[in-house]
C-alpha cells in the first residue's frame, strides 16, 4: 500500500516552493540576458554565453559544490549575507539559488528562441513610431516573446522540481528544512524498508510534471489561439 | 522639407558616400538593389549610424559625427512605410493604427486620426487582428499607424514592391490621397521608375553607394528610355466613352483611344510604351490598328542608338522611340506633322 508520511508532505510542498520561487526570480533575469544576448552587441559576448551555458554541462555536484565555496562563510559572496543577516547555506533559499542557477540556461534558451523569431523590422517599426529602447522592450519584444516565456518557464520549473546534485551540496538534506521530493526518495532508497515511501514520492513526482508539462501545453495552445 | 544628408558608411564591401541637398515635398529615391537605398533610409531614420558626417532635416540636425549628435530614431520624428507591412501581430489593427499616436507628443499632433481613418478606408477594421489582412488592407494600416506618428518626414522605402499590380495602383490612390490630405512630405524610394513617376516630383538617383543625379522623374525617364527592356513608359489617364466591338473606347484629353477589352471605371490610366509606337509621315489608307493619332513633333533627342521623339497630340503628350534611320528617313524634326499608330492591343492597364 503507497502512503504518505508528513515528512512525505513536506518535501512534496517544499519542492513545490524552491521550483516555483527559483523560477519566478530568475524570470526578469533570464529575459533580459535573453534580450541582452540577442539583439545588443557587446564585448566578451561569447564569454558570458559559455558561463551561463555552464550548468548544462556541468555535473550539478560541482556546481553545489561551486556555490557551497562561494556562498560559505569563507567564500567570497557568503560574508556579505552574513553582514545583511541573511543565512543561506543548508537553507530552502540555498536549495532556490541551487535550482536557478542550474535551471536558468534552460530558461534563457528557450526565451532566445521566442526573441529570435521577432523580425527585426519590427522592433525598427517600433523605434520610428516614437518608442524609446525600453518602451519597444516592454510593448514589442516581450509581448512576441511570451511563447518562449511559457516554455522556458515550464522547462524550468521541471527541472527545478527534479533538482538532486547541487541542492544536496548547498543545502543539505534535512527534512522538514531542506529535504525535497529527489532528496526524500534517496533517502528511502537507502533504507531497507523505503521502497513503498520512495514509490509513492515517485507516483506523486510524475503527477506534479504531468500536471506542469499539461499547463505549459494549455497555455501554449491558448497563445497560439490568440495569435 | 529641406534634407541635407553629407555621410559616409562602409559595412562589409559596400561603401556608400553621398552629400546632397534635397528641397521638395514629394522626392523618389530611385536605384537599382544593392544601390545602396535602404543604407540610406536606415541612416536617415536613426536605424543605423554613419561612420562620419552630417544629417539635417529641417535645419536641425540629426547626426554629426563632428558635435557627436545622434538623435534616437524615437526623437527623429521620421516615420517609416517599409516593403512588407511590418504591423505588430499581438495588437489590433485599431492599436496598430495608435501605437505612435499614443507616442507622439502632443503639441505635434496635427492629423485627426478619424480623417486618416475615413481616407484610407479602414473603419471596418479596427477590430480586427492584424494577422488575417490582405497584402493590401496590411499596407493601408501600415500607412495609417506611420502617417498617424504625426512625422515631418515619411519614408516609404519600396512600399509597393510586395503587392501585386492591382493592389499596387491602389496603394499609390491611398498613398496620394493621404500625403495631399495631411501635407506630410515624404521620400519615396523604390527599384520602379513607373511608380517613382507615380509618387514624386524630384527623384534622386542612386548607384553603387553613390549620389548620380537629381532631376524629374519626366527626365530620368526619357534618359533611361534607351538602356530600359521596355523603352519609355507613356502614362495616359483616360475616360471611357464607349464599348465598340471588343474593345472600349476612351476620351484621352481631345483623341480617342482604342483599347481591347477594358472596362467602365472612371479615372483609368494605361501604360503604352515608346517601342509600341509606330510613326508615319502620311495618313495610311488603310491600317489594322485601331488608333491612328495625328500629332506635332515637338523635339527629338538621343536615347542610346535610337531616336526619342517627344509629340503632341492634341492637348496631350506623347513619347515615341525609333532607330536613327527611321528619324532620318521621315525627316523627323520639331513642328513636323506626324501619325502615330498603335495597336489597340498595346495598351496596359494599372490598378
Amino acid at each position: 500500500m503507497l502512503s504518505l508520511a508528513s515528512a512525505d508532505y513536506d518535501a512534496i510542498r517544499l519542492s513545490v516552493k524552491v521550483a516555483l520561487t527559483a523560477t519566478v526570480l530568475s524570470l526578469p533575469f533570464g529575459f533580459l540576458f535573453a534580450y541582452l544576448m540577442t539583439f545588443v552587441r557587446f564585448r566578451g559576448k561569447a564569454f558570458l554565453e559559455v558561463l551561463v551555458n555552464l550548468p548544462l554541462t556541468l555535473p550539478p555536484v560541482v556546481i553545489g559544490y561551486l556555490l557551497l565555496l562561494s556562498l560559505g562563510k569563507n567564500g567570497w559572496l557568503g560574508p556579505l549575507f552574513d553582514r545583511l543577516g541573511i543565512q543561506l547555506i543548508f537553507t530552502w533559499k540555498a536549495a532556490v539559488i541551487a535550482s536557478a542557477v542550474v535551471g536558468f540556461p534552460l530558461l534563457v534558451r528557450s526565451i532566445r528562441i521566442g526573441m529570435e523569431s521577432i523580425d527585426r523590422q519590427l522592433i525598427h517599426a517600433s523605434r520610428t513610431l516614437g518608442a524609446g529602447g525600453l518602451d519597444t522592450l516592454f510593448t514589442v519584444v516581450l509581448p512576441l516573446s511570451r511563447h518562449g516565456i511559457v516554455a522556458g518557464s515550464s522547462l524550468m520549473l521541471a527541472r527545478s522540481l527534479g533538482e538532486f546534485g547541487a541542492t544536496i551540496i548547498v543545502a543539505g538534506n534535512i527534512p522538514g528544512v531542506t529535504q525535497t521530493i529527489p532528496l526524500a526518495i534517496y533517502d528511502y532508497a537507502g533504507s531497507p524498508q523505503g521502497e513503498s515511501a520512495a514509490l509513492a514520492l515517485c507516483l506523486v513526482a510524475i503527477v506534479i510534471s504531468v500536471v506542469v508539462l499539461t499547463c505549459h501545453e494549455l497555455l501554449s495552445r491558448r497563445l497560439t489561439r490568440r495569435d | 522639407m529641406e534634407l541635407k544628408m553629407a555621410v559616409e558608411k562602409t559595412h562589409g564591401d559596400f561603401n556608400l558616400q553621398t552629400d546632397f541637398t534635397l528641397t521638395g515635398e514629394h522626392i523618389g529615391i530611385f536605384g537599382s538593389s544593392g544601390s545602396g537605398k535602404s543604407t540610406l533610409v536606415g541612416l536617415l531614420a536613426g536605424l543605423a549610424t554613419p561612420d562620419r558626417g552630417e544629417i539635417s532635416l529641417d535645419g536641425e540636425c540629426l547626426f554629426s559625427s563632428s558635435r557627436h549628435i545622434d538623435l534616437p530614431p524615437q526623437r527623429r520624428r521620421i516615420g517609416i512605410v517599409f516593403q512588407q507591412a511590418f504591423l505588430f501581430p499581438h495588437l489590433s489593427v485599431e492599436a496598430n493604427l495608435f501605437y505612435g499616436y499614443k507616442r507622439c507628443d502632443p503639441k505635434y499632433r496635427t492629423i485627426d486620426p478619424q480623417a486618416l481613418i475615413s481616407v484610407l478606408r479602414l473603419e471596418g477594421l479596427l477590430k480586427r487582428g492584424v494577422n488575417n489582412l490582405s497584402g493590401g488592407e496590411k499596407q493601408r494600416v501600415a500607412l495609417g499607424r506611420a502617417i498617424l506618428s504625426n512625422p515631418r518626414l515619411l519614408l516609404m522605402d519600396e512600399p509597393l514592391s510586395a503587392l501585386d499590380d492591382t493592389l499596387k495602383f491602389q496603394i499609390v490612390d491611398y498613398l496620394r490621397a493621404a500625403s495631399e490630405r495631411f501635407h506630410i512630405p515624404y521620400l519615396f524610394i523604390s527599384h520602379s521608375l513607373l511608380e517613382i513617376r507615380l509618387m514624386t516630383e524630384r527623384v534622386l538617383s542612386v548607384a553603387q553607394g553613390r549620389v548620380v543625379g537629381l532631376a524629374t522623374p519626366e527626365e530620368l525617364a526619357r534618359q533611361r528610355m534607351g538602356h530600359s527592356q521596355v523603352g519609355y513608359i507613356n502614362l495616359l489617364k483616360v475616360e471611357p466613352l464607349r464599348k465598340l466591338g471588343g474593345m472600349t473606347v476612351y476620351r484621352w484629353g481631345t483623341s480617342e483611344l482604342f483599347v481591347s477589352g477594358g472596362d467602365d471605371r472612371p479615372d483609368a490610366m494605361f501604360e503604352l510604351s515608346s517601342r509600341d509606337i509606330i510613326l508615319v509621315k502620311k495618313h495610311p489608307e488603310a491600317v489594322s490598328a485601331r488608333n491612328l493619332l495625328k500629332c506635332t513633333v515637338v523635339d527629338t533627342f538621343p536615347s542610346g542608338n535610337k531616336v526619342g521623339v517627344e509629340l503632341a497630340c492634341g492637348s496631350e503628350t506623347l513619347i515615341a522611340e525609333v532607330v536613327m534611320q527611321a528619324a532620318d528617313d521621315l525627316a523627323i524634326q520639331a513642328q513636323t506633322e506626324i501619325y502615330a499608330v498603335v495597336k489597340a492591343s498595346s495598351f496596359r492597364r494599372l490598378g
